[in-house]
């Protein structure tokens, strides 16, 4: 059976109603647990996990209405399926229930068949949703997820101060030159998640992964109060994951690996570009065209970590920073100011 | 009579799908504990003036009446839950003669 196994919560004030709806329940294999009023059920909602309510509207203490109001108001409970079982008179009573969001009404005495099919079917679209957020979760980052859950998807950005962070490997052909597929997959998996651990520690986001490079992003969606500050301490802190990895893998006969970071600071575009049906959260900028040819000038300079002046300038005497003079970087008009970023 | 005490159709489907020795606990849960605190609510209601309470004492009266197929009890139930409060305890007695009825004929299905 799809649903079974599956944990639900009967809030009723009327026991009679309350036991037979639970031994239902428990006849198509689900756990049942019971509220006696919508106030307990809340409770229990917050504080334990469900996957469905079967929600009594006429109650002492806390109506149905307030629940279902209350659950639409809440991050955690609004995605919970809710069916309405009553004995309310009228058809207004239903109608405000599915507009407060209740999934399906049915009423009392509830028919077991039709009871099995309405909650076979909750559960197969929660199912869906939970999915479906498990995927956005996956291929977005879990700031980029909330921020679809909480405004919605569209596309086009809005203008953010931020600091942006590329990053590579050097010399990542030969490696792969010199070793199995298999173990370029296992390193690279091992890379994005030391990385990640970095970056997202620090408040930052990857929103891109290309090859052996990735792009991450420091004060967008969400606001960041020092992002210069942060990606600065996410990208020592990667140089020192890199060089611990090193250890390993020199032990194993491996080659050292080295990479490059490039960070730049000023104002961009963020938000969702592509098509409705297939877009990627980025930012777009000089900032973010800086950010990449930094990090391809740290071959030239021997130094893994390089800066812009905007970058240098909001970090003040927080770090002793190396200037490296104006360089006149590729795809850029003007020669601009480098710094080096010390390492231990 | 229009009807009997309790519709056989709807008790032997509630008894086919719950199973014979629930029903029997819950029709004794009905009868020996939830209804007698219900009516109990319904005059103490009435003596109050609270209509709201009235109203809700009858709706979940009738709710279990139904549900047991005591549709003569539920139809004087709901006939209070939309009616307002009456002006006298008149249909609140009779609601209780129809109550009695209905749990004797329920104990007596039960033990069949």
């Amino acid at each position: 059976m799809a649903e079974s196994g599956s944990r639900l919560l009967v809030a009723d004030d009327n026991k009679v109603n309350r036991l037979l709806l639970g031994r239902s329940l428990e006849q198509l294999g689900h756990r049942v647990a019971m509220a006696e009023n919508g106030r307990v059920a809340l409770e229990m909602l917050r504080r334990e996990s469900f996957d469905l309510l079967l929600l009594d509207m006429e109650m002492p203490e806390m109506t149905g209405f307030e629940v279902l109001e209350q659950m639409v108001s809440d991050l955690h409970l609004r995605d919970l399926p809710v069916i309405v079982t009553s004995s309310l008179e009228g058809v207004a009573h239903v109608a405000r229930c599915i507009e407060l969001g209740a999934d399906d009404y049915l009423p009392k005495p509830v028919n077991p068949v039709l009871l099995k099919a309405r909650i076979g079917s909750s559960l197969e679209k929660k199912r869906l949703r939970d999915q479906q957020k498990e995927l956005v979760k996956r291929f977005a980052t879990s700031e980029v997820a909330q921020d679809l859950q909480q405004s919605g998807f569209a596309l086009g950005g809005k203008r953010i101060e931020g600091t942006v962070m590329f990053c590579d490997i050097r010399g990542f052909t030969s490696i792969t030159e010199q070793q199995s597929a298999e173990e370029t997959i296992e390193l690279l998996n091992t890379f994005y998640t030391l990385m990640f651990d970095a970056i997202t520690g620090a408040g930052g986001v990857v929103n891109q992964m290309v090859g052996d490079g990735l792009m991450s992003i420091f004060g967008a969606p969400l606001p960041l109060a020092d992002p210069c500050g942060s990606a600065v301490r996410a990208a020592r802190e990667m140089i020192e994951l890199i060089e611990m990895l090193n250890v390993e893998r020199q032990a194993g006969g491996k080659a050292a690996l080295a990479i490059g970071i490039g960070i730049a600071t000023g104002s961009m575009i963020a938000g969702y570009t592509g098509t409705h049906t297939r877009a990627t959260y980025t930012c777009i900028g000089d900032a973010v065209n800086l950010a990449a040819r930094l990090e391809a000038h740290t071959k030239d300079a021997g130094r893994p970590i390089l800066v812009d002046g905007a970058t240098a300038a909001a970090l003040g005497d927080r770090a002793t920073l190396e200037a490296l003079g104006e360089v006149q970087l590729k795809g850029k008009a003007a020669p601009v100011a480098v710094f080096a970023v010390p390492t231990a | 009579m229009s009807h009997t005490t309790i519709d056989p159709a709807i008790f032997a489907e509630l008894k086919d799908t719950a199973g014979a020795d629930f029903v029997a606990d819950l029709v004794a849960t009905f009868t020996d504990e939830e209804a007698p605190q219900m009516l109990a609510e319904l005059r103490d209601a009435l003596a109050a003036g609270s209509a709201e309470r009235f109203r809700r004492a009858a709706h979940s009266l009738k709710s279990n009446a139904m549900t047991f197929g005591a549709l003569p009890l539920g139809e004087l139930a709901r006939g209070l839950e939309l009616g307002g409060l009456p002006a006298d305890a008149a249909p609140v007695d009779a609601l209780q003669a129809e109550l009695a009825r209905a749990a004797d004929a329920l104990r007596g299905l039960c033990r069949g």
